[in-house]
């Protein structure tokens, strides 16, 4: 039964620790962020192939979409739903709760200013700037910051880097006075907070304040690789480590692989940043270190994979019975794929065809849904249940949510891919930029289908919640479902 | 150590941070210390080519340019600069048009010379403007290569000048035609005209030659 695993812990029952309605909030708003982001991505998809109906419009501007398509996915999606799990997490693994719940709600409200004040900057911000004269002499823009992942306005900058010392001030307080050697998950969680504040700092304020050129594009790398290795992937594994042997009801394989996996990440992934900017005029032994490190993160990588393997050997039926485990452990497929791919495209033979083309655009989604959208996804399919004391109203939308999911993932990274391909030869071999334009329309059509299918998977889940929700409060009668989460 | 709160805490997360800041991102900084930062003024005083393309879109639009401008001052061409570049951050063109030329791929064919560490020592490039993908072509040598009409017509419906081009359509930098483009239209043409406008090279024109063109092997 749900409830009888929402028991009280030694010390503390869940109702001290865990502020439920908070959980519930930041998934909700994540949820809300997700569906925006991919509307906007589905803007700019259909943008691409001229299927665009609404153009010429300023507040709908494709090239203002985009940017909030990657700012709401991370800051809007990712960073709610990180939240709101981190709530669940941290009071149930140190059985001690959150510094103050008063500043927990203050901290979502807060952060919740930030992500819309984000967005409205970017769209509004350089409208409202050419029609105000008060506006316009504004010594800085409303709108968009030229960073990349960084687009956050300049006057929402300290607000947001304020926000995360909160919430390493919220989280901190338990994880200290927890005594003894820490458990993986809180190694990842601890590191992440200092990270996410120092990397939001470094690639927010340095290329606007204190550096120009190409010393400012290699802290633009730092940040771009940063905030996905730095921000996403510890408190992304550091879930990981905390629901797989929860739910597999068995410990991690490999206590060393779990040692060697957390300080490999540590020292390796802050070395990467530069490779994203290969064969530009910083300076090139930088290059190449940032390549290496980039081969050694894989290297890591694998170590990982290897214990999450592992620690599932002898239990693979989980995959079959159990949703979120299918759904975290398709993510770690996609790792290990999106990993290898890095440790290929960073060499300087793969960056000379494919950079600047579709293929990095397909990594990334690789890496910003395949992964952790779908551990993200994952964890509320595994945690709605019990946050609102019922099971899910239909196992069958879970199982469409997660493959239209899984499927419109894959297929639209591999279009990608192999668009990125097509692409870089286009290129190098001269022909008129306008064929490459051509080459990629077939491409850019399925990718727009992949992105319908993906879409249509989160409308299920948001029905799927609907009516569970109407299950919790007894507006409709329980349906004789079975369990997403079946015990393995 | 590797399991201690201090351990993670100051060797993972600030330790090993301070060590990668230290050496991909002050190292760079510190070797192009000497080279000096110009000002976005002192990048239009010593740039005649800027400067003939600003006063042409003075002749060529003659009252938007009076209402929006009034003369093609030095001082107004610098303001131009500025807000055509935040024009171009704001509207997202740094999305889908790099400002970077490799060394491979037959880039210095299509594009021109190769990008060099100066180019980017100016206030323009406050965040570097480097772009990390290529929809449309790359534009650090964009300057002079078509004429201010053309960009006018560009912005305001892509597709009049370049049939396929998935490019969205700008008319909000317009006063409701493409003969009228407004202040952030301007801006917008003077900073695209400036890209590449301090090179020998400009304006670059690539020697084109059909495939078709070419003796089967």
């Amino acid at each position: 039964m749900i409830n009888a695993q929402v028991r009280p812990v030694a010390g503390a029952t869940h109702e001290e620790l865990v502020d439920e309605p908070l959980v519930v909030a930041y998934f909700l708003t994540a949820l809300v962020f997700l569906s925006i982001s991919m509307l906007a991505g589905f803007l700019m998809a259909l943008q691409l192939v001229n299927w665009n109906p609404l153009r010429g419009v300023e507040l709908l501007s494709p090239g203002r979409w985009r940017m909030v398509h990657t700012n709401a996915i991370a800051y809007g999606f990712l960073a709610n739903a990180f939240l709101g799990a981190l709530h669940w997490a941290i009071p149930r693994l140190t059985l001690k709760p959150v510094l103050d719940r008063r500043l927990s709600w203050f901290i979502y409200s807060a952060w919740q200013v930030v992500v819309l004040g984000t967005a409205l900057g970017i769209l509004l911000g350089p409208t409202l700037q050419a029609n105000s004269s008060a506006l316009a002499a504004l010594p800085f823009s409303l709108g968009a910051q030229g960073v990349e992942w960084g687009e956050t306005p300049v006057w929402i900058d300290p607000l947001a880097l304020a926000g995360l010392a909160l919430v390493a001030i919220n989280f901190m307080p338990p994880i200290i006075r927890t005594g003894g050697p820490l458990y993986v998950t809180l190694w990842y969680f601890m590191a992440a907070f200092v990270w996410t504040f120092l990397t939001y700092a470094m690639g927010n304020f340095l290329p606007q304040y204190a550096l120009a050129g190409t010393s400012a594009g290699a802290v633009g790398g730092l940040f771009i690789h940063d905030l996905v290795g730095l921000f996403v992937t510890p408190l992304g594994w550091g879930l990981m480590y905390y629901f797989v042997p929860i739910m597999l009801r068995k410990p991690m394989w490999s206590h060393g692989l779990s040692l060697v996996g957390f300080w490999g990440l540590a020292f390796f992934y802050p070395l990467n940043g530069i490779h994203h900017f290969l064969y530009t005029p910083i300076p090139m032994f930088l290059q190449s270190g940032a390549i290496i490190s980039t081969i050694a993160v894989e290297m890591v990588v694998t170590t990982v994979l290897v214990n999450f393997f592992g620690t599932i050997w002898g239990s693979g039926r989980a995959v079959v019975t159990n949703l979120p485990i299918r759904w975290f452990y398709t993510g770690m497929v996609f790792y290990g794929i999106t990993c290898l791919q890095c440790a290929l495209q960073t060499t300087l033979t793969f960056q000379a065809l494919i950079h600047f083309s579709d293929w990095v655009v397909g990594h990334a989604h690789l890496v910003m849904f395949g992964v952790f959208s779908m551990w993200l996804l994952g964890i509320m399919t595994y945690l709605f249940p019990r946050l609102w004391h019922t099971e899910w109203y239909s196992r069958e939308l879970c199982e469409w949510h997660y493959w239209l999911s899984a499927v419109g993932l894959f297929v639209m990274a591999a279009d990608l891919t192999l668009a990125g391909v097509f692409q870089g030869f286009y290129w190098a071999s001269l022909q008129p930029w306008e064929d490459s334009v051509d080459g990629s329309m077939p491409f850019w059509i399925v990718r727009v289908f992949a992105g319908v299918a993906m879409m249509a998977g989160q409308g299920c889940f948001f029905w799927n919640l609907y009516q569970t929700w109407r299950v919790s409060r007894g507006a409709l009668p329980a349906f004789a479902s079975a369990p997403v989460a079946a015990a393995s | 150590m590797f399991e201690s709160k201090s351990g993670v805490l100051l060797i993972g997360g600030v330790g090993f941070f301070v060590i990668a800041f230290l050496s991909n991102a002050l190292v760079p900084a510190l070797m192009y210390r000497h080279l000096p930062e110009a000002t976005v003024t002192e990048l239009v005083e010593r740039n005649s080519n800027l400067k003939y393309q600003f006063e042409d879109l003075s002749h060529r639009y003659p009252e938007q340019f009076a209402k929006y401008y009034g003369e093609p001052t030095q001082e107004n061409c610098a303001e131009a600069l500025r807000l055509g570049r935040q024009t171009y951050v704001n509207e997202g063109c740094w999305h889908c048009h790099s400002q970077f030329i490799r060394p491979v791929s037959r880039e210095e064919d299509r594009w021109g010379p190769v990008s060099k560490t100066e180019e980017y020592q100016n206030e323009l490039q406050r965040p570097v403007m480097f772009g990390t993908r290529r929809v449309g072509p790359d534009l650090c040598r964009e300057g002079g290569r078509h004429g201010n009409d053309w960009h006018a017509a560009h912005f305001f419906k892509p597709q009049l000048v370049s049939h396929h081009s998935p490019m969205p359509e700008y008319p909000w930098l317009f006063d409701g035609s493409p003969n009228e483009p407004n202040r952030r239209g301007l801006a917008l043409i003077t900073y695209i005209q400036w890209l590449g406008s301090w090179l020998e090279s400009y304006p670059y024109y690539e020697e084109w030659e059909p495939i078709s063109a070419k003796p089967a092997p």
